[in-house]
């Protein structure tokens, strides 16, 4: 580690890319990695989706304006591993096998769950998906992005399927709930911002749990309410994955173990700290590291987690491209 | 006289006939720029369209072009781009009579120039979000449920740059119509009717038809304004090329973006080919 340290420091800087600064908390941790480590952080295209990623590294990669780390959804991150390092950090062992490649090519980071944020000053309590079917919600709901390009979105909609009797394996019942939702006036075509949350354009958004806190979109924790459906509960996660021809590679593996690091003050405990849950939580917990604090403030989730896996995402994203334009067009 | 003319003829050099001529020399940074930045990218894409994903070359591409979704935004283009220059134009072009039959060095009409350079040039996101925030569906002004509505209203957003733009490139076409032929035709006992019809009319046809296609194309390749306006259908070609790019579901496919493009060339062309003959017949009158 202390031999990492000193290669890392020595390479003097570290190209991230897609990271915002509100997301999962990404602005404090690249802040506290700096003051650390004195390792200069040039944060690359932070609204990047992560396709736009690999196709960074593919054109820049033999440049010193590469990413040396990746931050991708699941597609992705099989889709490519013929561009990544295999790297196991020292906390290996405490992240769960089904969220990590075996020999370590991508390791899942953090995830949440699929949620809607509102404001219930406006709508009261919202206790279930079809009531956002009612007249009350007029041009109110919004996707974070177009289901066809953007992870978020995607499972947006398979959290509606979930939610109308839809499995997994198949999400037509979800493009029928936006159907319906369109049909009704209420589905709002705007992409949710901070932004749109703001001038009240979407006051009601399906997005990530860690993306829909009050305090990345802007709004007061008193009205701003996030609520995970207990009879579709929606994780997913995120992925790390080292560039094989990073130019910085020691301050990239520095970069990861300071990602995985348990530490009070270090990448696990800093995204929960963004709502959003780290891949090595469960171990945390046992051994007492985590932020207690932290991991009470998360939205309750009552229902059994459901993941998505790589065939079931697959299957979705092909029949998105087949109907989803019909059925909101 | 007789004699400078004769010394004039004497004195001209023998050799300059020889020396190659170098006015040619000039054009290079230009034909240089655009073989880089034009040629080049064009080339490029129409070379990758027929590209597979996987190495090789393929049809593949192109025959997704013949598919329900991408058929539809190369209509939904045409639509948007019909409408909101046909708008522009004719809007842009009774602002620009408006413009030239005031005082030419007037206060009004420089603002109105400098106006139009600024607004012609404002939209993406910032243009959207304006609109968005002022008639949307939570708007100050007013909550229009037709905002969203494809295509009158992105063809509304669209006319805040298209109108500004067609003053500006009809405005000099405008001008060059001359007092004199008005008295002409009112002397040769013509109405304005006959002057608009007769005279003035086929004068200004066919810059108006240039400067209408200019909006055309203008229309054709924006994709920031209509990306943040909505963003859940893919209305026009830019906005499916944007999803074959940027698509981290696993649906992105670089080449069918490539093949997208080529399509989108294709309109290009048909249209500037329109426009440069049509400005041929709108630069021989105008000399």
């Amino acid at each position: 580690m202390a031999k990492l340290i000193a290669a890392a420091k020595k390479e003097g800087t570290l190209n991230v890319i897609a990271l915002p600064a509100d997301w999962a908390n990404y602005g404090n941790i690249i802040k506290d990695f700096t003051a650390k480590y004195g390792i200069k952080v040039t944060s690359i295209a932070p609204s990047d989706s992560s396709a736009q990623e690999v196709t960074q590294i593919q054109q820049k990669n033999g440049t010193s304006l590469a990413a040396d780390v990746l931050d991708v959804g699941g597609s992705v991150a099989t889709a490519s591993t013929s561009l990544f390092a295999p790297y196991e950090v020292s906390t290996w062992s405490a992240i769960p096998a089904g969220l990590k490649e075996a020999t370590g090519l991508y390791v899942g980071d953090y995830g949440g769950y699929m949620s809607v944020g509102y404001d219930s000053a406006k709508f009261g309590t919202i206790t279930s998906l079809s009531q956002l079917l009612g007249s009350k919600f007029k041009n109110d709901v919004a996707l974070n992005g177009n289901p066809t390009q953007a992870n978020a979105a995607l499972n947006g909609v398979m959290m509606a399927s979930l939610a109308s009797g839809g499995s997994a394996g198949s999400i037509a019942n979800g493009v029928n709930f936006f159907h319906q939702l369109k049909q009704a006036g209420n589905f709002n075509t705007t992409q949710a911002t901070p932004a749109t949350i703001k001038a009240g354009t979407t006051p009601v958004v399906f997005n990530w749990d860690y993306l829909n806190t009050a305090a990345v979109v802007g709004q007061p924790a008193s009205t701003w309410k996030v609520f995970i459906p207990s009879d579709a509960t929606l994780g997913g996660f995120y992925y790390q994955a080292v560039n094989k021809g990073a130019p910085h590679p020691a301050a990239a593996r520095l970069w990861e173990e300071y990602l995985f690091s348990q530490a009070s003050v270090g990448g696990q405990n800093l995204w929960l700290t963004g709502g959003a849950r780290p891949s090595e939580q469960v171990a945390m917990t046992s051994n007492g590291s985590i932020d207690k604090t932290a991991a009470a403030a998360l939205p309750p989730v009552v229902g059994t987690p459901i993941f998505l896996t790589q065939t079931q995402a697959t299957a979705a994203a092909t029949y998105l491209a087949a109907n989803w334009q019909k059925a909101i067009g | 006289m007789s004699s400078a003319t004769a010394t004039d003829v004497g004195a001209r050099p023998v050799r300059a006939g020889r020396r190659p001529p170098l006015a040619w020399v000039g054009t290079v940074p230009f034909l240089a720029y655009a073989a880089v930045f034009l040629l080049l990218p064009t080339g490029l894409v129409i070379w990758n369209a027929f590209k597979g994903n996987s190495g090789g070359w393929t049809f593949a591409n192109i025959s997704a072009l013949n598919t329900g979704p991408v058929r539809s935004a190369f209509t939904g283009s045409l639509q948007l781009c019909v409408i909101s220059s046909v708008i522009g134009a004719i809007l842009g072009a009774i602002l620009a009579y408006a413009v030239a039959s005031g005082d030419p060095d007037g206060l009004i009409r420089r603002l109105y120039i400098a106006g139009s350079g600024v607004l012609a040039q404002f939209g993406g996101v910032t243009l959207a979000f304006a609109f968005l925030a002022t008639i949307g569906p939570a708007g100050l002004l007013l909550h229009a449920s037709w905002y969203l509505n494809f295509p009158w209203g992105i063809s509304l957003i669209y006319c805040y740059f298209q109108i500004p733009l067609m003053v500006l490139v009809f405005l000099p076409a405008v001008d060059g119509l001359k007092i004199q032929w008005r008295e002409a035709a009112e002397n040769l006992g013509g109405s304005t009717w006959h002057y608009w019809r007769y005279v003035a009319g086929p004068l200004l046809a066919p810059a108006f038809t240039g400067a209408a296609l200019l909006l055309f194309a203008n229309a054709l390749s924006a994709f920031a304004t209509i990306e943040a306006w909505e963003d859940q259908v893919n209305y026009v070609v830019p906005q499916s090329i944007g999803g074959s790019l940027i698509s981290e579901v696993g649906l992105a496919n670089v080449h069918e973006g490539d093949a997208l493009a080529l399509g989108m060339i294709v309109v290009v062309v048909i249209v500037m080919t329109g426009y440069f003959l049509l400005q041929g017949r709108a630069a021989r009158w105008q000399r």
